[in-house]
């Protein structure tokens, strides 16, 4: 009999996880279908003519397809803003990635007076607003002559990306074994050679995970674009989508064959590094 | 007594050399930190003393009149109860969602790799591309909303979710869970995997089903993590400006303005820059404040 309630107990257990696996993967798919909708909407609209999209109605295929959008897009000046916001990520990312492990280096791994002062000061700068930051930036750009060139990012771009970069590099340093700088001590390296040798190499994963999240918030960076950059010729592409719309303000699928241009790299370097991306979050999750 | 005190000289001369090495280490990122940030910070105080409009040399002095004038601001108050209510959801809709789907794929393993990468996708958007896409989705012509409803209703209607007062700012609430849920899934997803092994293997000899362990082990154990995510979707809507700005600009009337919308337009659009750093100061002040508060609450429930 005892026997009997257990498989009954198995039975009920099992009909309950089968009702809640069901329930979950229709709330997986309605999340699913709220997520693709828009996405769905700029890419099939972005294959239409201007005023197919009105007359077919949004649920409808593009009917013909028209790819004329893309062309007018690209041979408009796209790939300038594409190749302006390649140069400034790519200088930003590499100067931040640089600078955020030179610091992170001794917070992790050296006893000096004031490490964790200074570590707690770092990291409290996360919070800071940029806009608190914005009117004497643009004094500073305006001042030094940077005012309308791509140079006036790089700074903003750096600094904001390093608290939160030390944070985590710091966390991810301090996980390095100490016997690995031990030995190479032992075998006469100094600290600057140890760091460069040792410890550079080994933040390898953590690195590039900072490299993907700081890269897609620079490559979408906003404010100080729009505050620092005037002329079309200079602007990044986060603004080029205002600039596209400023001129074909009535033409929707032109607008939206400029968005899913400036989504796509985003989209394909996110499918092949997306392991990276939950690593590198544990390494930043480690300590709450 | 010699040895010895070769011995303190020697731990004197590392304790230095580890000085100077860490300065140099340092000191790059603490210059552009100081540069970029701490500095901005207390010009900004410095110039909310000022009448100025960014442009000319002539900036008149005029002491705390632009704070009067603040804490007597209605258009200000507005706007930080609108950043209240866009904190208030965004912790609400994005932390428990980001949660769930978390938990889906955890329980679920490689098997649902797809769903997670395409319930990521809206998190690589800009937010000046997500303002966009959103301002023709929601569009009364030739808009989704509109247009399924024309569907069910079998004729021609329109429903104008940004155009209209109550409506706009939870409109762009949920465009927001939209783009940052797929943020905490991740951040979620990490936690789970952080979880050592060895838990889920003693809980599940000891007979524990999959979702017993979830309940009853995993998610306690997040702890911490959930308060990070609620301190950095607390911040993050209080400075919140990109998508609002290229969306709605803060309209209609007023209704969807924030403290950083607010800033901008008054520094950028009107060069008003004296009250624009105010008001940047104000909100400065505001959110330190209350993130502090945050966090010394979470504290206390935490230790008791």
């Amino acid at each position: 009999m005892g026997e009997k309630t257990f498989q009954d107990d198995y039975r009920a257990s099992k009909i309950k996880s089968r009702i809640a696996w069901t329930i979950a993967i229709i709330l997986a798919l309605i999340w699913l279908i709220l997520t693709l909708t828009p996405f769905f909407f700029m890419i099939m609209n972005s294959f239409r003519k201007q005023f197919d999209m009105l007359q077919q109605g949004v649920f409808h295929l593009p009917d013909p397809w028209f790819f004329e959008n893309y062309v007018e897009v690209v041979t408009h000046g796209f790939f300038g803003y594409f190749l302006r916001s390649v140069v400034v990520v790519a200088i930003s990312l590499v100067l931040m990635l640089v600078i955020s492990a030179f610091a992170a280096y001794p917070l992790a791994r050296m006893k000096f007076r004031f490490n964790a002062l200074i570590y707690a000061g770092i990291v409290a700068m996360m919070s800071v607003p940029m806009h608190v930051t914005l009117i004497p930036i643009f004094k500073l750009t305006t001042s030094v002559g940077l005012y309308d060139s791509l140079g006036s990012l790089i700074g903003p771009y750096v600094a904001f990306a390093l608290p939160m970069s030390v944070f985590i590099l710091t966390a991810f340093m301090k996980t390095i074994p100490k016997e690995i700088e031990e030995s190479a001590e032992i075998d006469g390296c100094n600290r600057y050679q140890n760091f460069f040798k040792m410890i550079l190499p080994l933040s390898k994963s953590g690195l590039s995970t900072l490299a993907i999240y700081n890269g897609v918030s620079m490559w979408n960076e906003f404010a100080f674009a729009n505050t620092f950059l005037i002329t079309p010729e200079k602007k990044t592409l986060p603004l080029a989508l205002g600039q596209f719309k400023g001129e074909h303000s009535l033409n929707i699928p032109i607008n939206m064959a400029v968005l899913t241009l400036s989504v796509l790299p985003m989209i394909i370097l996110f499918i092949v590094f997306q392991d990276k991306l939950v690593k590198g979050m544990m390494a930043g999750a480690v300590k709450g | 007594m010699g040895k010895g005190s070769s011995n303190m000289g020697l731990a004197k001369a590392k304790a230095k050399s580890t000085a100077r090495a860490a300065t140099v280490f340092l000191l790059p990122a603490l210059i552009l930190i100081a540069v970029f940030i701490v500095y901005p910070v207390i010009d900004t105080f410095l110039i909310s003393g000022f009448k100025w409009n960014g442009i000319s040399s002539d900036r008149v002095y005029i002491a705390l009149d632009n704070w009067n004038t603040l804490i007597h601001d209605e258009m200000f108050w507005k706007s930080f109860t609108h950043n209240l209510i866009v904190m208030v959801f965004s912790i609400l809709l994005q932390i428990p969602i980001g949660m769930l789907l978390a938990t889906f794929l955890d329980a679920g393993g490689k098997k649902f790799n797809i769903f997670k990468i395409i319930w990521f996708l809206p998190y690589l958007m800009s937010s000046v591309a997500i303002a966009f896409l959103f301002v023709y989705a929601l569009a009364t012509n030739g808009g989704l909303i509109s247009s399924l409803a024309t569907i069910i209703q079998g004729k021609r209607t329109t429903i104008d979710l940004l155009g209209t007062a109550p409506n706009a700012l939870y409109t762009i609430i949920g465009v927001m869970a939209w783009q940052f849920t797929p943020f905490y899934m991740v951040y979620f997803i990490a936690g789970y995997g952080n979880i050592d092994t060895t838990i889920y293997e003693a809980a599940i000899i000891d007979g524990a089903t999959r979702g017993q362990y979830i309940r009853h082990i995993a998610i306690p154990l997040l702890g911490p993590i959930f308060k990070t995510a609620c301190t950095m979707s607390l911040i993050g809507s209080l400075k919140y400006f990109d998508m609002i700005w290229n969306m709605t600009q803060g309209g209609p009337a007023g209704t969807t303005e924030l403290m950083a919308t607010y800033m901008y337009k008054l520094s950028f659009q009107q060069f008003n820059m004296g009250y624009g750093s105010t008001v940047a100061a104000g909100m400065f002040i505001l959110i330190t404040a209350i993130a502090l508060v945050f966090n010394r609450v979470f504290k206390v429930t935490e230790d008791y």
